[in-house]
């Protein structure tokens, strides 16, 4: 557990370090601020609604360019070989990167507070239990997101590949229940199943069903295992 | 001792590694020397548990890295090939992070960091950022990380590749100052590094071993040629050398302000100084000098290692 600790914390300090933190974590509050704005008073309806669907929406760009770097990186720069030759399990590299990228998240998300804060001020008695939900929704969709992107980056030695390859996964997620109308009907229940959408406007609603939990937490926990087996493709005989 | 056990490896339908076996004694430098693409670095990334072999084994002590590889990485040291780091680190983050990795924290930490940077050198560049090093210091900060434990192992993949001369007379130093007390396993395709620092070398080529044991016994198995440079007063008939041992070879001969200068040559195996001596004497000639060059391991390295059919 320290080992993950002690990855997660070198991850950290070089998202700060350098400007990728910084420089995504603006954009990611300007669109979300733009969207929630430009719309929040004109509704006229208590709740984080506008915030709940454009966040997701961000988090498709926003998410593979945190991750794209954290495998990719060490691949490139040979660094992988110096860290797989310290006392370091492959799955402590890949949890430890994991936290990290969620972590970033999570401070993005925080960053939103001023939104709901604002709701408080203006909003008449917003259901508050069902926006906490919301935020924990989001969290879900985040590290979810971010599952794929550190898979996204294990495959590659460039972070380009790696941002693209996990963008087009997320993104498929994604777009699986709006493009139900023009599949077979026999395919149309296991692509909505599979949509990230579907079960995020569940848990958004303040409905928390153990069915959307298991789907993130199978989704992560696929991705994750996908990535270790990945870094042991060197071990390959 | 590290025992290497028929070690093959196989990158797709290359075969990197070839069946081969050989031990590092404890407290030994060995080196492992070969032509680039030969097989050394894949051998070590093998020991260091980042490869897999595709059959054989390496054997550390009671520990073999089929089923230790965490328990022997705690025991090595490691210095890849080409040295990487983290540009965006500074020296002192970097060092933190790969001793707490190997759980040395704290006072312990600082304890050690004051013995190592002094060991290498690093006054002065342990709060600089890695990517404003000059490649010197790049190279201690890569070997501090790999010392920093006090291994019982050090493997350091070309240590000094990219260096200026001063640069590679200060790591051999610091590598021969730590062989004193570890068990260090050093390779280079530049047979100079080896002969400067190893006490014994495996030679590498194809994946296959082409020579193993100490410079000595290289040269005494290697069935190459003596030159002997010989000066005598006086004009004289050099053929008569040749009387002395059927072996010989008259290889060169001239006169020059009533001096002669004879080269001859002869196996390795035989060692005629005594004969020619006496036989100068026995002809009353007045021998100014006498000089043996045996054929140079360089060429020996050269010999070993070119393709098959003879031409490199």
């Amino acid at each position: 557990m320290n080992t993950i600790r002690l990855i997660y914390r070198k991850e950290m300090s070089t998202y700060f370090n350098s400007a990728v933190a910084y420089i995504t974590l603006i954009i990611f509050l300007l669109i979300n601020g733009w969207f929630f704005t430009s719309s929040f008073f004109l509704v006229g309806q208590s709740d984080l609604r506008i915030l709940f669907n454009s966040v997701p929406l961000v988090f498709i760009f926003f998410i593979p360019a945190i991750t794209m770097g954290s495998l990719a990186r060490e691949n490139h720069a040979g660094t992988m070989e110096f860290l797989t030759t310290l006392p370091v399990d492959d799955y402590q590299i890949v949890l430890g990167k994991f936290f990290s990228a969620v972590a970033l998240i999570g401070v993005g998300l925080l960053f939103t507070l001023p939104h709901f804060i604002t709701l408080l001020f203006v909003g008449t008695s917003p259901d508050i239990g069902a926006i906490l939900c919301g935020y924990l929704g989001l969290l879900l969709v985040g590290a979810m997101y971010a599952s794929i992107g550190i898979f996204g980056s294990a495959v590659s030695n460039n972070q380009i590949t790696s941002f693209l390859l996990s963008f087009i996964v997320i993104f498929a997620l994604y777009l699986f229940d709006k493009i139900l109308i023009f599949v077979p009907p026999f395919l149309s229940g296991i692509l909505q199943f599979l949509s990230t959408d579907y079960h995020f406007s569940n848990i958004s609603r303040g409905v928390i069903d153990s069915r959307n939990i298991i789907y993130f937490l199978s989704v992560i926990f696929f991705f994750l295992t996908l990535s270790v087996r990945v870094l042991e493709i060197r071990k390959w005989r | 001792m590290i025992k290497v056990e028929h070690l093959t490896k196989h990158y797709g339908h290359v075969k990197a590694v070839d069946d081969i076996s050989f031990h590092v004694r404890d407290g030994e430098i060995l080196g492992f020397l070969g032509p680039h693409g030969a097989g050394k670095s894949t051998t070590l990334r093998i020991m260091t548990s980042y490869l897999t072999p595709t059959s054989g084994n390496i054997y550390i002590n009671d520990l073999n890295v089929l089923d230790d590889s965490l328990d022997i990485r705690k025991i090595i040291g490691y210095l890849p090939e080409n040295n990487p780091l983290y540009p965006e680190m500074n020296v002192y983050d970097f060092l933190k992070f790969s001793a707490a990795a190997r759980k040395i924290e704290g006072k312990a930490f600082e304890n050690r960091l004051k013995e190592v940077s002094e060991m290498c050198g690093l006054h002065g560049v342990i709060h600089k950022q890695i990517s404003e090093l000059s490649k010197g210091y790049k190279q201690r900060t890569g070997l501090a990380q790999a010392i920093f434990h006090d291994p019982e192992i050090l493997i350091l993949d070309e240590p000094t590749t990219g260096l200026d001369p001063n640069q590679i007379v200060e790591i051999r130093n610091l590598i021969k100052q730590l062989g004193k007390e570890k068990t260090v396993v050093i390779s280079s395709h530049i047979l100079q590094e080896i002969q400067a620092t190893a006490d014994r070398m495996v030679i590498i080529n194809k994946g296959k071993i082409a020579a193993n044991g100490t410079i000595d016994e290289l040269m005494s198995s290697f069935k190459g040629f003596t030159r002997l440079h010989l000066e005598i007063e006086g004009v004289m008939n050099a053929r008569d050398l040749t009387d002395i041992h059927e072996k010989i070879k008259l290889a060169d001969s001239q006169t020059l302000n009533g001096m002669t200068k004879v080269v001859i040559e002869y196996p390795n195996t035989l060692d005629l100084r005594k004969d020619v001596f006496q036989y100068a004497v026995k002809k009353g000639w007045t021998l100014l000098e006498m000089n043996r060059h045996r054929i140079s391991l360089e060429d020996m390295f050269r010999i070993l290692t070119v393709e098959e059919g003879g031409k490199a």
